[in-house]
């Protein structure tokens, strides 16, 4: 019998059900009055600095068909590649949104500001991306993933470079629509199902 | 200039990697929504950078006197919510047991008959007009937090021919970087339907599960008011940047 380690296990995940806006984002769910502020309202306030974006896509599942019960939330730096809290962020960018997929038709909208590239460990930079975190109904642990930007230039970001099947990598870049607009769909599962992280 | 990295404290080194065995499988027919919402393809491991490490903070003015007491809540006061009252209190952790301070924790659950309050809930069992069902709050300096709350009821749902959700509260954990972000469900003591609930059995590892099921505590229930529940949450720890003046990394 070996001595025993002493660090604790995680807790375990659980689904967030089915009726997670109640909870995390409740005035979508006509309970607003619980709380005179929600939190994570919008990742940046009025005069942040940078190019304001628009990301727009449906998280979609193996069948085809678009969700409309996801909650998402968004993490990213400022513009620069700085994250709140770290000396010289912008003070208009939290860097953190909570936002759903429309009840009727499953299309979300992130507004935001296009964050800069990120410092790595060891030196260099990553590629400008958002990370995202999903949850709904029948998602038994939340899903990590990236947005990247089809107009940056990806070619040494070390994530994407790990990718092995290299199609796979268009999974994770949003699609330009139009200055400042872009397009990103999940697919959970199947055919061109979305590369999702084991950080 | 200063690679941004070198800023950074000891606390905010690679978290350690996820031990996936202790979490529900992704598919599990059982659970038959999980059938065509989990990934199919393996997830893609990597050491978390800064997207990881770094995460949001809250302020406690954001917070209103009743956030965390859903029997007054809904109507800030005005009348109790209808039901078992419970005090759910506990600590948050990381694997390192070191306290997470200072962390959102936010709970959503159904009302003491089982319904939740949300128009797609058809359940027969009648809304509490003065029960909302969500609460929010802050872990203290020692990563302890509360919730004054009703205990909910359990009730089924159309998965299989007839299946119930045991009692159960939903809680969301932030932690401090991006990466801990966590949603569980505290269990209560005794409930015979946890054994049978396709969505508890999600979790493979009978340890595990049991980790989610909290104690009756007396000793924090209050004579003539309300019975406690003791539920306390792990996130991911962080590796330990070693440091040639701190060794152990601390």
């Amino acid at each position: 019998m070996v001595q025993q380690l002493d660090t604790l296990q995680e807790s375990a995940s659980q689904t967030a059900g089915p009726y997670v806006h109640i909870g995390l984002m409740p005035s979508y769910t006509g309970n607003g009055q619980i709380y005179d502020s929600e939190l994570g309202y919008s990742p940046i306030e009025e005069g942040a600095e940078g190019e304001i974006i628009e990301i727009v896509g449906e998280v979609i599942d193996g069948t085809g068909w678009t969700l409309r019960d996801a909650l998402i939330e968004s993490w990213q730096p400022d513009a620069s590649g700085k994250f709140a809290g770290q000396e010289g962020a912008d003070p208009k960018v939290s860097g953190w949104c909570r936002f759903a997929a429309d009840a009727e038709t499953g299309e979300f909208t992130l507004r935001t500001v296009k964050p800069g590239k990120v410092a790595l460990r060891g030196g260099g930079f990553g590629a400008p991306h958002i990370s995202l975190w999903v949850v709904a109904r029948g998602i038994n642990i939340g899903l990590q993933t990236r947005i990247y930007f089809e107009d940056e230039d990806n070619s040494e970001d070390p994530l994407l470079k790990r990718i092995e099947q290299r199609p796979r990598v268009e999974t994770l870049i949003a699609k330009k629509e139009a200055d400042g607009k872009y397009r990103f769909n999940i697919r959970l599962q199947g055919e061109g199902e979305t590369v999702f992280l084991d950080i | 200039m200063t690679h941004p990295l070198a800023r950074l404290q000891a606390d905010q080194g690679p978290l350690i990697p996820r031990n996936r065995e202790i979490h529900p499988v992704p598919y599990d027919p059982g659970y038959k929504t999980s059938v065509a919402r989990s990934p199919n393809q393996p997830l893609l491991a990597m050491e978390s950078g800064l997207s990881e490490e770094t995460g949001p903070t809250f302020g406690h003015s954001a917070f209103g006197q009743y956030d965390n007491n859903l029997i007054l809540n809904w109507n800030r006061g005005a009348a109790p919510a209808i039901g078992e009252r419970i005090m759910m209190h506990g600590r948050v952790l990381d694997e390192n047991a070191r306290p997470v301070r200072n962390t959102l924790v936010e709970i959503w659950q159904a009302n003491a008959g089982g319904r939740y309050r949300h128009k797609k809930d058809g359940y027969l069992a009648p809304l509490d007009p003065n029960f909302g069902g969500c609460g929010r709050t802050l872990t203290d300096e020692n990563g302890y937090y509360q919730f004054l709350t009703i205990r909910p009821g359990a009730y089924p749902w159309p998965n299989r021919g007839n299946d119930w959700r045991p009692m159960h509260i939903h809680v969301s954990v932030f932690g401090h970087s991006f990466g801990q972000r966590l949603i569980t469900q505290m269990y209560f003591e005794g409930d015979p339907l946890i054994n049978l609930c396709p969505i508890a059995k999600t979790v493979k590892d009978r340890a595990s599960l049991d980790r989610l099921v909290a104690p009756l505590d007396m000793a924090h229930s209050r004579p003539l008011d309300y019975l406690a529940y003791k539920f306390d949450i792990v996130l991911r720890g962080r590796r330990q940047t070693m440091f040639e003046n701190r060794i152990e990394g601390m």
